[in-house]
């Protein structure tokens, strides 16, 4: 089951950044762990403290009211680099639900829907716009309406986003990818049957 | 088929392995080879557990513990208890779950995109995935291979399949010939800095053109290795002569008629004449030098000769202030050359650049010398297979002698997991992939770099143009 997705309505707090690496949504030493949970206090790390491990005050995320952001803004690339999905739980974790950008690498912009974590691509214009706003603390408050695929603004104003129909869905409706594609497990074994001979398969017992 | 419309490699890999063409948007793609490590598969383990779920095909899957293992004291196992838990929850899945498993101390072990290819797992026109972005490697075998999130290693361990929308196709052509002291390493990093790294994003890239054809089987790895740093979801390379001699005699690959019964299914994996390609990107290899990188992301790389860029040059204010950010961290001052600056800390291995030539090519630059007093260098080999081989050519005693650190296979200082981290501000001449803020070590300051150019690094403890060099 995938975490339902319909409407959030939150801070937003602007990152005004290209290419954020998941390296730097969360660093390879907090990647040794064999639970999805607990990651939110190691984001952006390196970024949120300082060597001492105490908080850098002038973080975005260390600041009133952005703090308690469950939107982020940012720019170009967002989640390039690492598959780890840790990055994506990581931003769950903190309490990050949607995140809107320019643009997103490919793994990430699936790990975080896998997670039930909305993306929205947006123009550089609007972008810009929405990243002025949230770095006010009296608009930063946003409405993001995915029934509507709208981001509805403290003004009134309402901005529109598109998004694939079938991600949509899984979020909307939390359906589980796994039983959906099991419902084709009959298409799944018949194209295997014309695996060619040359193809190699693994015994357990083969292993030096 | 006459009538059938000209395809790209891409495409017949993808055609060949949808399971049901009717549906839109994602689609279901069926995989291969599935390869588990022990940092992204505990969740996905986990969560098949708690969904009463099992693995359809564990004999299309095999595991190793590469990214959180010591490379030295090898036989004492991880000293810290989270990277032992996590080694430990591999090897109990993989036994719960009949799982193949290539434990730490067996001849196979490695890197799994270097000991993959070794063994033969790697055979073209396989779709091949795993948790790792450097998946894209074994695209040098004209197989469609690309990293996934957890949450996707669940879906293949549960269906053996994958929901994914299909590519982009990118067509990059590379002419002429590398000049003398040019690597592989220094094309595909001249490559990230023509195209940006988000420049491939939503595309599979396919390498061509005269290089290409040229190039050994390594240096084609290490191409498609760093694909992912240009955005890109795979690199491909279409299968030749050169790749059918490297799968000859490997552990997995067919052999006698169904060698030759391959071959004959591989003949067939190029791209058609009249190929439809999203984009097409035209390189001049012999405009390639050695290249270095400066910044903090693999696009900003310059040659060897080249100075660090002035952030007052730049267009707008974001990239103008991120550039000060990277420089800052780097501590480079924009004009400041990039040959003669002291390094630290060299490291040659990873999935990138830790392969037999590799090592030959930087043992090659220090034969008889001394690595200079002031650096710390390691050699860590991609697998046992290239340290046993390494071995047995002299390569460890060129590098023991000099001063280099000898180490056990694996992820070590590409990634900064073990215990092989860059202190604060340690400046770091690497052959890894990736120099991220942080990503060999908090505040460890990363100089990405061919093999040779990381080996005359440490003998001259800086960055220095290998063809000056006599």
């Amino acid at each position: 089951m995938t975490r339902i997705f319909t409407q959030l309505t939150s801070i937003a707090a602007p990152l005004p950044l290209n290419n954020v690496d998941t390296d730097k949504i969360l660093p390879g030493r907090f990647l040794k762990t064999i639970s999805r949970t607990g990651l939110g206090r190691a984001l952006f790390y390196n970024m949120r403290y300082n060597s001492t491990g105490d908080e850098q005050p002038n973080f975005i995320l260390n600041r009133s009211p952005w703090r308690n952001a469950g939107i982020l803004i940012t720019f170009d690339n967002f989640g390039c680099g690492s598959s780890r999905e840790h990055a994506p739980w990581a931003l769950m974790d903190f309490g990050i639900t949607c995140i809107i950008a320019t643009s997103f690498s490919d793994i990430f912009y699936n790990n975080c829907f896998k997670n039930g974590i909305l993306l929205i691509t947006l123009g550089r214009e609007e972008c810009e716009k929405l990243m002025t706003r949230a770095s006010t603390p009296a608009q930063a408050n946003f409405t993001i309406d995915l029934l509507s695929q709208i981001i509805i603004l403290d003004d009134g104003h309402n901005i529109p986003f598109t998004i694939s129909k079938e991600k949509r869905k899984t979020l909307l409706t939390g359906q589980d990818d796994i039983e959906t594609t099991l419902a084709y497990l009959s298409d799944i074994k018949s194209l295997e049957k014309k695996r060619p001979g040359w193809m190699p398969h693994i015994s357990k017992d083969l292993i030096l | 088929m006459v009538n059938e419309a000209p395809r790209t490699l891409f495409r017949k890999i993808w055609d060949s392995h949808i399971v049901n063409h009717t549906l839109e948007e994602e689609q279901i793609l069926s995989v291969d080879l599935h390869l588990i490590n022990e940092v992204t598969s505990p969740q996905a383990f986990e969560a098949l557990r708690l969904a009463g779920r099992t693995v359809r095909r564990p004999d299309l899957a095999i595991a190793v513990s590469d990214h959180n293992i010591p490379t030295l004291g090898r036989a004492l196992g991880p000293t810290d208890p989270e990277s032992r838990l996590q080694i430990d929850t591999l090897e109990k899945n993989t036994i719960e779950f009949e799982i193949p498993h290539i434990p730490l101390d067996s001849e196979w072990h490695g890197i799994i995109h270097v000991s993959g290819p070794e063994l033969g797992l790697t055979l073209p026109g396989m779709t091949i995935v795993c948790g790792d972005s450097h998946t894209s490697t074994h695209g040098a075998f004209g197989a469609l291979a690309f990293g996934i999130g957890t949450s996707e290693v669940e879906h293949v361990l549960a269906t053996q399949t994958l929901r994914q929308k299909p590519a982009l196709c990118m067509l990059i052509q590379i002419m002429g010939a590398l000049g003398r002291g040019v690597t592989a390493k220094d094309l595909i990093l001249a490559i990230i800095n023509r195209i940006g790294t988000a420049g491939a994003t939503g595309h599979v890239i396919e390498y061509a053109g005269a290089v290409i054809e040229d190039m050994d089987m390594e240096g084609r790895m290490t191409v498609c290795n760093m694909s992912t740093e240009a955005g890109a979801r795979a690199g491909l390379i279409a299968p030749d002569a050169t790749t059918y001699n490297y799968l000859r005699k490997k552990h997995f690959a067919p052999t006698g008629s169904l060698f030759d019964q391959a071959i004959n299914d591989w003949q067939y994996l190029r791209s058609d004449e009249g190929a439809n390609y999203d984009t097409i990107v035209t390189i001049d290899a012999s405009e390639v030098a050695p290249m270095v990188t400066w910044g903090t992301t693999p696009e900003a790389v310059t040659t060897i000769e080249g100075t660090v860029p002035d952030p007052a040059r730049e267009g707008s204010s974001t990239a103008k202030h991120q550039m000060e950010i990277a420089l800052e961290y780097m501590g480079l001052k924009p004009g400041q050359p990039l040959a003669g600056l002291p390094i630290d800390v060299v490291f040659i291995g990873s999935c990138t650049n830790g392969r037999l030539d590799d090592l030959r090519s930087a043992a090659a630059m220090i034969k008889g010398q001394t690595v200079k007093n002031t650096v710390r260098a390691m050699v860590v080999p991609g697998s046992s297979s290239v340290k046993a081989q390494a071995e047995s050519e002299g390569l460890q005693k060129i590098f023991m002698d000099a001063g280099f650190e000898w180490r056990e296979s694996g992820c070590s200082m590409c990634l900064g997991m073990n215990q092989d981290q860059l202190g604060p501000n340690q400046r770091c001449a690497s052959t890894s992939n990736r120099n991220f803020e942080g990503r060999q070590g908090p505040g460890g300051r990363t100089h990405l770099l061919s093999p040779a150019m990381a080996a005359a690094a440490a003998i001259h403890g800086m960055l220095i143009d290998i063809r000056t060099m006599p």
